[in-house]
């Protein structure tokens, strides 16, 4: 039992554990980290920190968000493997990737 | 960014140096036959009276209601106080053109807000066109149910007035990955089927709201597709291009192609690559320095001249005129 305990307090602390949410801060114009993996089943949070606003687009079109003000969170579940590329759509430069693995 | 000199028309240069000296006053320019002449100015900022059978209109931008940040906290107020002085204007402009971010959100009441504020200028049209701003949920829907100009349900089109095609474009709904913004297909297409019907010798105003050239790729300060757009407007004589996006001063001038970004009437950017900015955000400045960042443009036309004659004035007096 104590093992048991253990071990899930550890895999909390992971970034690709299964029910932990992931954050990512959209700050000066950029998503922190850009780059993140995660399990499938994992819920990226994004916050957007800047006093402009910014959207999370999918490059597939599979998620988006609308447009986010400053304090605004959008959350998407990855449910399946694979690399999720994101951009903010009205400042393009801005771009993310999601790798979701196993 | 480039200028054309003209080093035929010494008079520019002429012009350049009399407003050094005129710096820090309020001072309307007038170009009449080629000589530019200051029409008046006082310490309080009244004008006299120019030409009265000039044409002249007002160009406002990137106004963003519904913003409340430190940058502005009062845009609303920026706003009233730009439309006083465009009522108080000794000759009173045909229309005033708004050249996007009309809304910071792209909510339905802020559009509806700034309807209602833009019905406070005496004039008879507020002409505008959207900031990506505008197209932030359900791409320009909400935009074009408080500004649908020609009731075709598309944030392009056209119209004449005082011997000017005006032709306003939208150039905020095709960001692409890592990308510029463009105009499309589409639009180009009509842009050029537009134009059919317009003589050469006509003044035309175009209205974008992105740079229609590359100020600064990092940003997406750029349209990529500006130069078909700008193709077809070469063969023209007088071609004025108006844009907002940067919140600064900014121009190019191409033979007879004249592309102008304006100040916003919200908050300031960065200048491009500025030391200590990294990205394009509301710069806050401290307090009483923003009145003299933010403001208008007045423009003018001026028969038998291809340019037209523009004056930005922020909203604290110290008008920047450039020939």
């Amino acid at each position: 039992m104590k093992f048991a305990v253990l071990l899930i307090g550890f895999t909390s602390l992971s970034s690709s554990a299964i029910g932990a949410d992931v954050h990512v801060e959209i700050s000066k114009f950029a998503f922190t980290p850009s780059e993140i993996t995660v399990k499938p089943g994992t819920t990226v949070v994004w916050t957007n920190d800047d006093q402009t606003p910014h959207t999370i687009s999918a490059r597939d079109g599979s998620f988006a968000s609308t447009g986010m003000d400053t304090g605004d969170t959008y959350q998407h579940t990855f449910t399946r493997e694979g690399d999720a590329s994101y951009f903010c759509t009205v400042h393009p430069f801005m771009t993310g990737i999601v790798h979701v693995r196993q | 960014m480039s200028h054309d000199n003209h080093p035929e028309n010494p008079q520019r240069r002429q012009a350049l140096g009399c407003l050094a000296a005129w710096s820090g006053a309020a001072v309307v320019w007038t170009l009449a036959g080629g000589v530019p002449r200051a029409l008046g100015a006082t310490t309080a900022g009244g004008v006299a009276a120019a030409d009265k059978n000039a044409f002249t209109f007002v160009q406002i931008s990137d106004t963003h209601i519904g913003f409340n940040k430190p940058a502005n906290p009062d845009v609303v107020g920026s706003l009233r106080r730009a439309i006083a002085d465009i009522n108080a204007l000794p000759q009173a402009p045909a229309l005033v053109v708004h050249t996007g971010d009309v809304s910071h959100l792209s909510k339905p009441e802020q559009f509806w807000q700034a309807r209602e504020l833009f019905g406070e200028l005496h004039v008879s049209r507020v002409h505008t066109i959207p900031g990506e701003h505008d197209a932030l949920d359900n791409g320009l829907g909400g935009y074009l149910k408080a500004f649908d100009h020609d009731g075709k349900q598309r944030a392009w089109y056209s119209f004449d007035q005082g011997g000017v095609h005006f032709i306003g474009l939208s150039n905020v709904l095709d960001f692409r990955i890592g990308s510029m913004t463009s105009l499309g297909d589409e639009q180009i297409a009509w842009l050029k089927k537009d134009l059919r019907g317009v003589s050469h010798s006509t003044p035309i105003v175009v209205l974008a709201h992105v740079p229609m050239w590359m100020i600064y790729p990092q940003w997406s300060w750029g349209t990529a597709d500006a130069d078909q757009a700008l193709a077809l407007l070469r063969p023209y004589g007088s071609v004025t291009v108006l844009n907002g996006h940067i919140h600064q001063v900014m121009q190019k001038v191409e033979g007879h192609i004249a592309i102008h970004t304006a100040m916003s009437l919200a908050y300031p950017l960065p200048k491009p690559g500025q030391s200590g900015f990294g990205e394009p955000g509301p710069v806050t400045v401290p307090a009483g320095e923003l009145g003299k960042l933010i403001g208008t443009r007045q423009l003018t036309v001026v028969p038998g001249r291809n340019a037209l004659a523009l004056i930005d004035t922020p909203l604290e007096r110290a008008p920047v005129n450039h020939p």
